[in-house]
């Protein structure tokens, strides 16, 4: 069937791993915010170590630890979904099993993402 | 156009086979990188540590404390040993990755270097946050 898209246009957002390079530079942009995040959450490690959980409450009623809490369960669940992602499409020829692990992977890292942002939502709100 | 199938019967030996890392003589950047996909896949799994310790203090004390019992066990803390030190290692490979992503660091030494400084900057961090960590709990 004759086709009047260039070639460009047909390669465009395909490739091997049918994502362009729109996988390798989301990780490396999650990876910068990751280092901010995770000073974060060494230092809330360590301020809470061995802490009465009223002391987690009154670290995250502080909207600028409540702001990077959600911000650290956005970034690494977002990181952390790319990553296994890679090692998924490294490992994993066949394309029903590949298919099935990618999706698999891809709630997991939802699921995380969301419990912890729910989680510093309600010790924020103090409910 | 007939075109293989992926996945569709190769034919077995006779043909050359590319060396895989099993046939090399280790080198620190190669180990490097390895560990660094192993961390990457541990810290995936630490994520639950994380969530449950957050899910637990948003919920209330009888599951905060029992997480913190579990956490705070000799086996608690061994692990979450290893996940501080993944963490920072891979944080570290990734820092390094960065700049071999701007065009720098790939002469020879400058390989050597930063695969061995990813080594030991993720101990010496890990060492640092533990001690701090460890003096602020033993304040408390």
């Amino acid at each position: 069937m004759a086709t009047y898209k260039t070639s460009l246009k047909r390669a465009r957002g395909l490739g091997s791993a049918r994502g362009g390079t729109d996988h390798f530079w989301q990780q490396r942009l999650s990876g910068i915010s990751n280092i901010i995040v995770i000073a974060f959450l060494i230092y809330a490690a360590i301020s809470l170590a061995g802490m009465p959980r009223e002391a987690v409450k009154a670290f995250f009623s502080q909207p600028l630890n409540a702001i990077l809490g959600v911000l650290l369960a956005i970034s690494i669940s977002f990181h952390m979904r790319l990553g296994m992602q890679a090692i998924i499409e490294d490992y994993i020829h066949r394309e029903g099993t590949k298919l099935v692990l990618v999706l698999l992977n891809t709630f997991f890292s939802i699921f995380i993402g969301v419990a912890c942002v729910m989680a510093v939502t309600k010790l924020y709100l103090g409910v | 156009m007939a075109e293989a199938k992926a996945g569709a019967a190769r034919p077995q030996a006779s043909r050359p086979l590319s060396p895989h890392i099993f046939i090399f003589r280790p080198y620190v950047n190669m180990v490097m990188s390895i560990v660094h996909r192993i961390t990457g896949a541990a810290n995936y799994f630490g994520s639950l540590l994380l969530a449950a310790w957050l899910i637990s203090a948003a919920a209330g004390d009888e599951k905060y404390n029992a997480i913190g019992s579990i956490l705070g066990s000799p086996v608690g803390l061994i692990v979450l040993f290893g996940f501080t030190w993944s963490l920072m290692h891979h944080m570290l490979g990734g820092i390094r990755h960065f700049i071999w992503d701007s065009g720098y660091g790939f002469a020879i030494p400058s390989i050597r270097f930063l695969s061995w400084a990813t080594i030991f900057g993720s101990l010496t961090l890990t060492g640092l946050i533990w001690m701090v960590g460890l003096y602020q709990w033993g304040v408390r």
